[in-house]
């Protein structure tokens, strides 16, 4: 947000940016919901980060004399059925899980932003094409499109990726075109328009940041759907493949067990659960803190 | 109002085109010979060169789209199988119940419970009840679908034996994957609710009516509950697109042969027909029931209705 802001001068004296990212930050986490999901993301981002650390096992190497281990004190979680741990699996996975979210919403939000940027700007021919496209486009309901561009591309982690990326820009071009389509009557546009200022600098200068709230809120509410969205794909056998440790992909594993060794289940799936839902427990904090009506 | 009904139909049409079209092109571009996923590696070289000549993978794009577009559009064809062998459209209308009862149960119920679970929290905000309807619906929302749904099998099928893990037969093989496929539509729906009916309950109309001492069934029902139905319908264009594309996943779960298992199964052969096919029809189930929820809204809402009846859009 802030680029637009350090053209002009602050009113009131000297240091006012620190602040103000600082008072941001505490009305995110204002209240009790999302502190609690903060704390939770910080643990699991730490553990994700020091995997290698904390894992009491490599998550590759298999135990064929402790197969199927019920969760104790030594396998926290159990063991698979290779006797690998679960535990370190679900510890070195989270960098998978994590990443795969955080970037398809970036880019699926970001791909969004700029068709979206471009209809709402230029209007007229671009905006007809850009918009009917996105209508068809985002007739395929989204998770079918993500299985169906995934099987095209193959499995792993990059085409998981794209795959999810490209099926979800629709709903971002529409968002950014309508806060565009809002912003573009506002005085400060025909100021900036009468200065001569080029296209691009008003669009980038000074229509983005404006409408770059609502982007920020949808991206951070699309990180834990993601995540989810990309388990099921591994699930299924697309996405991210054993022996991968990423969580959809220990799922997978653990359904052909599932009557007789529910672990291999309930663990991965509770850490998935867990991790989104203290992402979703942030986002509510940034969609109350960047929401303009709700901010007194 | 009809010329806009009839606006959106033609719409529509050009939607689905624009939906063949894209889908066709993907599986064109897709990497990988299909004749040799059909034959095995050991075929020869004429055997794949005879097999790609009958699926008719070996003309060029134009050719095939063009092909493709006739089968689909003029005579309603959506071609045969390459691996089961058998026309797709019949194949489709023999599961097409399973997966249309499923997901109109889905919705049904997403919609029965979600609203007024958000409509009950909205009017006790602050207290228990609505923290409770929060909650749940947060944890319900951040749980992967079909993993809840997998521990339903666990717990309802396996530890319990109530019901039926898997399989279609009666009434009961639907009940689990009915809830499962509506556990997150609830969620999303009573947050929607709740939050539309907080935005309703500020108005200024609420505290006139509240002034004049109206009662306060009388104020939910006839001053809160009309305004804030709008954003709930048109959210649930949404949420219902989101139930039909979760439905291939809970068919694969609870091995329902319906028109979602079909294609996950076409996807794994790389059977492009039944993907094609399946994807088409999923994108216009969506399709007609964002439809029916645009059409309900301006059937609802006098002012976008007088809006068409006096000729300004539509």
């Amino acid at each position: 947000m802030g680029k637009a802001d350090s053209n002009h001068v602050p009113k009131h004296g000297k240091k006012k940016r620190p602040n103000e990212a600082w008072k941001t930050f505490k009305r995110v986490f204002k209240t009790p919901s999302a502190k609690l999901g903060g704390v939770l993301m910080a643990i699991i981002i730490f553990c994700a980060v020091f995997a290698p650390l904390i894992a009491p096992y490599d998550p590759y190497t298999m135990d064929l004399t402790d197969l199927f281990a019920t969760p104790t004190l030594k396998h926290l979680f159990g063991t698979d059925a290779m006797g690998r741990d679960v535990f370190s699996r679900v510890l070195y996975g989270a960098k998978y899980s994590l990443a795969l979210g955080l970037f398809t919403a970036f880019i699926g939000t970001m791909l969004g932003v700029v068709l979206g940027s471009l209809a709402g700007y230029f209007g007229g021919i671009v905006e007809t094409i850009i918009m009917r496209f996105c209508d068809i486009w985002g007739a395929i309901p989204g998770m079918l499109l993500n299985i169906v561009i995934s099987a095209c591309l193959g499995t792993g982690f990059f085409n998981t990726i794209l795959a999810m990326s490209i099926g979800t820009f629709p709903g971002g071009a529409r968002m950014t075109r309508g806060q565009i389509l809002a912003e573009r009557s506002k005085e400060y546009l025909e100021a900036a328009e009468s200065i001569n200022a080029s296209k691009t600098s008003i669009m980038f200068k000074h229509l983005l940041p404006n409408v770059i709230s609502p982007t920020i809120v949808s991206t951070t509410m699309a990180i834990g759907g993601n995540i989810t969205a990309a388990a099921g794909l591994s699930y299924l056998g697309l996405g991210i493949q054993p022996p991968t440790p990423e969580w959809g992909a220990l799922l997978s594993d653990g359904t052909t067990y599932i009557n007789s060794y529910p672990h291999l289940l309930l663990y991965p799936g509770l850490v998935i659960g867990i991790t989104v839902l203290a992402i979703n427990l942030m986002g509510d904090g940034v969609r109350d803190a960047m929401d303009p009506k709700l901010r007194d | 109002m009809w010329r806009y009904v009839v606006k959106r139909l033609l719409w529509m049409i050009v939607v689905l085109l624009g939906v063949a079209f894209i889908i066709f092109t993907i599986m064109y571009l897709t990497p990988g010979d299909p004749a040799e996923m059909l034959l095995g590696t050991q075929a020869t070289e004429a055997e794949k060169a005879a097999k790609r000549a009958i699926l008719g993978v070996d003309q060029p794009y134009l050719v095939q789209l063009g092909n493709y577009f006739y089968q689909t559009f003029i005579k309603f064809d959506l071609g045969t199988s390459w691996i089961y062998e058998t026309p797709v459209v019949q194949q489709m209308a023999e599961r097409l119940p399973r997966t249309v009862f499923m997901n109109l149960a889905s919705m049904i119920i997403t919609i029965i419970i979600g609203f007024p679970m958000g409509i009950m929290a909205a009017r006790n905000q602050g207290k228990w009840q609505d923290y409770g309807v929060i909650g749940l619906s947060i944890v319900l929302i951040s749980m992967p679908g079909f993993w809840v749904a997998l521990m339903f099998v666990l717990l309802f099928s396996v530890q319990l034996g109530w019901l039926p893990s898997s399989g279609i037969g009666g009434i009961q093989y639907y009940i689990l994957p009915v809830i499962t496929g509506s556990l997150a539509g609830i969620a999303g729906n009573s947050r929607q609710a709740r939050s539309a009916m907080l935005e309703v309950i500020r108005a200024d109309f609420v505290t006139t009516a509240r002034a004049k001492g109206q009662d306060e069934n009388t104020i939910v029902m006839k001053h809160i509950l009309p305004n804030a139905m709008m954003p709930m319908i048109t959210m649930l264009g949404g949420s219902l697109t989101h139930i039909v594309a979760g439905s291939a996943i809970t068919e694969r779960i609870f091995s329902i042969p319906g028109i979602g298992l079909y294609m996950l199964n076409g996807i794994s052969y790389r059977d492009y027909p039944i993907i094609r096919g399946c994807t088409l029809f999923f994108a216009a189930f969506a399709a007609v029931c964002t439809l029916l929820t645009d059409l309900c809204y301006a059937w609802l809402d006098p002012r976008i209705k007088a809006q068409y009846q006096s000729g300004k859009r539509g």
